[in-house]
C-alpha cells in the first residue's frame, strides 16, 4: 500500500488534522494513532462539566466511530510510536508494528507535570478521560476535604467543582498570584476573590513538601487535612519521539511558521509545538494548527497566524482570553469589576496586543475580530462604553 | 421519544431519535452526523456547530440570550434570523420532529 499521511496522537490535533485532511479532499491512506484505548475525546468537559457530573463519558468524544469508518481513517487505538525511522519513513509501534508514512504530523501533546515532592503518588492529577473518572469518583467520595495544589486553569477549575460539591477545599499555589503564567494581575486578583468567596481557602507563596493519605505538609511544617489531593501544575511537552528522531526540540518539538520540524517531511501541531511565536496548550491552538498542517500537505501552505484564544470557567464565571498579553505596557479596563462583567484590553505603544473577558462574550467575540483583522482601537476607544466595538469592526471593513 | 432531521447543504436527510435533555449538536456528534463540527464541544465558544433552525419551529425553541446572540456574530456561514447554535438547543417534547439545515461551511 502507498505511504500516506502518519498522524501520532489522538488528541483533539490529532483528530482535527486527520478531519482537515479529508475535508480538504486527501484521498491517501490516513493513520492516527492513539496511545490511550479511547478515540479522540475533548479535554475542556473533564475539568468542568464533566466532574461535576452534569455530563457523562459518552458525550466527550470528538467524533463517533462510524465516522472513522466513514472518512476512512485508519484508528489505531491503545498502542503508542516508540520510534521514527526518519531514513526509511517509518513509525515503529510499541505493539511490534510498523507504519510507513510519505509525511508525518507530531501531535503527541504534553504530560502532567508531576509534583517532586514525597509522598505524591497518593495524588491525583487531570489530563485525561481515565484521570477524570477517577477524580470524579474520588471527589464524590471526599469527606475531610480537597486540596489542590496548582493555582492555574486545571487547579481552579476542579477546586469550583469541589465546592458545587459542598466539600472543603484549599488550593495552594507557589507563586504570589494565581494563574500567574497566564493571566495579569488584575485578574488574578479578581479570581482569588471568587474563590475565597465561594469559601476555599487560597493559600499563594506556599509550597507543599510532603503529600500523605490524609493530609499534606506545607514549607514551614504547617499540616492540611485532606483525603484527596488533586495536582494541577502544569504539563511537559511530549517532545521524547522527536527528539531521539534527531529533529530539533526545545520547549516542545520545534517548527517554523508552516508547522513544519527540522524534517520536511514531519509537521508537529498542537500542545506539543514550539511555533516561533509561542507553544500554546488549547483548543483553538489544536484546531487551527490541524487546518494549517493539512493545507501545507495539500500544497496550499499557510503561515500560522490564528489569533490565539481559551476559555475557562469557574462557579458562574466565564472567563475569555484573546491574543497574546505579554510585553503589554498599558492596560484599560471596560465594565464593572464589581458587577463581574469586565474587560481588559492589554495594548503595547497603543497597540492592542490582548483582551480578556469576565462574562462578556460581546468584547470578546469583537476582540477576536479586531485582532484578526488589524482594526484599529485605541485606548480611549476601549475604556469608552460608549464606543461600540462592532460599530468599529464594521466602519473598518467597508 | 422525539426526533431531529438533519438536512446537509447537499439535501441529505438524516432522521435521529434524540433524548429530551440533550442537545441537537451532541446527537449530531454521536450518531456520526456530518455538517456540525462543534471544536469546542459545546462550550458557546467557536460557533461551528451552526444550524439553521426550520421556520415552523422557531417559536418553540427558548430564547436566543445574550452569549449565544454575541457567538453567532462568529458563524462562518451567513448568519440568519433562524441561525442558531444547536450545541444550545436541547430536546424538550414541544421540539419533537425538529428539523435542521447545515450550513455549507462551519469554519
Amino acid at each position: 500500500m502507498t505511504p500516506g499521511i502518519v498522524i501520532v496522537g489522538g488528541g483533539q490535533a490529532g483528530l482535527e488534522a486527520a478531519a482537515a485532511l479529508r475535508t480538504l479532499g486527501y484521498d491517501g491512506p490516513v493513520t492516527l494513532i492513539c496511545e490511550e484505548a479511547h478515540a479522540p475525546y475533548q479535554r475542556p468537559p473533564l475539568s468542568k462539566d464533566f466532574l461535576m457530573g452534569k455530563q457523562e463519558a459518552d458525550s466527550v468524544f470528538l467524533r463517533a466511530l462510524a465516522y472513522y469508518e466513514k472518512h476512512r481513517i485508519d484508528l489505531v487505538l491503545g498502542d503508542r510510536a516508540t520510534e521514527i525511522n526518519r531514513g526509511a519513513r517509518l513509525v515503529h509501534l510499541a505493539g511490534g508494528g510498523t507504519v510507513a508514512y510519505e509525511q508525518l504530523i507530531l501531535a503527541v501533546g504534553a504530560r502532567n507535570r508531576a509534583l517532586p515532592v514525597s509522598g505524591a503518588e497518593h495524588a491525583l492529577y487531570l489530563r485525561s478521560l481515565d484521570e477524570a473518572v477517577t477524580l470524579r469518583q474520588r471527589l464524590a467520595e471526599a469527606r475531610h476535604g480537597v486540596v489542590v495544589i496548582g493555582g492555574g486553569f486545571i487547579g481552579l477549575e476542579v477546586a469550583a467543582a469541589a465546592r458545587g460539591a459542598g466539600k472543603a477545599v484549599t488550593v495552594i499555589e507557589a507563586a504570589p498570584r494565581l494563574m500567574a503564567r497566564a493571566v495579569s494581575p488584575v485578574l488574578s486578583d479578581f479570581f482569588l476573590d471568587v474563590h475565597r468567596g465561594q469559601g476555599a481557602d487560597v493559600l499563594l507563596n506556599t509550597a507543599v513538601v510532603e503529600v500523605r493519605p490524609d493530609c499534606v505538609t506545607l514549607t514551614g511544617g504547617w499540616r492540611i487535612n485532606a483525603d484527596l489531593v488533586v495536582v494541577g501544575i502544569g504539563v511537559v511537552p511530549n517532545i521524547e519521539l522527536a527528539r531521539d528522531a534527531g529533529l530539533e526540540v526545545s520547549d516542545g518539538v520545534t517548527v517554523d511558521e508552516f508547522l513544519r520540524t527540522s524534517d520536511p517531511d514531519i509537521f508537529a501541531i498542537g500542545d506539543c509545538a514550539h511555533h516561533p511565536r509561542a507553544r500554546l496548550e488549547s483548543v483553538q491552538n489544536a484546531v487551527d494548527q490541524a487546518k494549517c498542517v493539512a493545507r501545507a500537505i495539500m500544497g496550499n501552505p499557510a503561515p500560522y497566524r490564528d489569533v490565539p484564544w481559551f476559555w475557562t470557567d469557574q462557579y458562574e464565571i466565564r472567563f475569555q482570553m484573546v491574543g497574546l498579553a505579554a510585553g503589554y505596557d498599558q492596560s484599560v479596563l471596560r465594565g464593572s469589576i464589581e458587577d463581574r462583567k469586565f474587560s481588559v484590553f492589554y495594548f503595547k505603544q497603543r497597540r492592542l496586543l490582548a483582551v480578556d473577558s469576565v462574562n462578556r462574550f460581546g468584547d470578546h467575540i469583537a476582540a477576536r475580530k479586531i485582532l484578526a483583522a488589524g482594526t484599529a482601537l485605541t485606548p480611549e476607544q476601549a475604556g469608552d462604553e460608549t464606543a461600540d466595538l462592532k460599530r468599529l469592526i464594521t466602519l473598518n471593513q467597508s | 421519544m422525539p426526533n431531529v432531521t438533519y438536512i446537509s447543504h447537499t439535501g441529505e436527510t438524516t432522521t435521529i431519535d434524540v433524548p429530551v435533555g440533550t442537545t441537537v449538536m451532541e446527537n449530531a456528534i454521536k450518531n456520526g452526523i456530518d455538517g456540525i463540527v462543534a471544536e469546542c464541544g459545546g462550550a458557546m465558544m467557536c460557533a461551528t456547530c451552526h444550524v439553521y433552525v426550520d421556520p415552523a419551529f422557531l417559536d418553540r425553541l427558548d430564547p436566543i440570550g445574550d452569549e449565544q446572540e454575541e457567538m453567532l456574530g462568529a458563524t462562518a456561514a451567513e448568519r440568519k434570523s433562524n441561525s442558531r447554535l444547536s450545541c444550545q438547543i436541547h430536546m424538550k417534547p414541544q421540539l419533537a420532529g425538529l428539523i435542521v439545515r447545515m450550513p455549507e461551511r462551519q469554519t
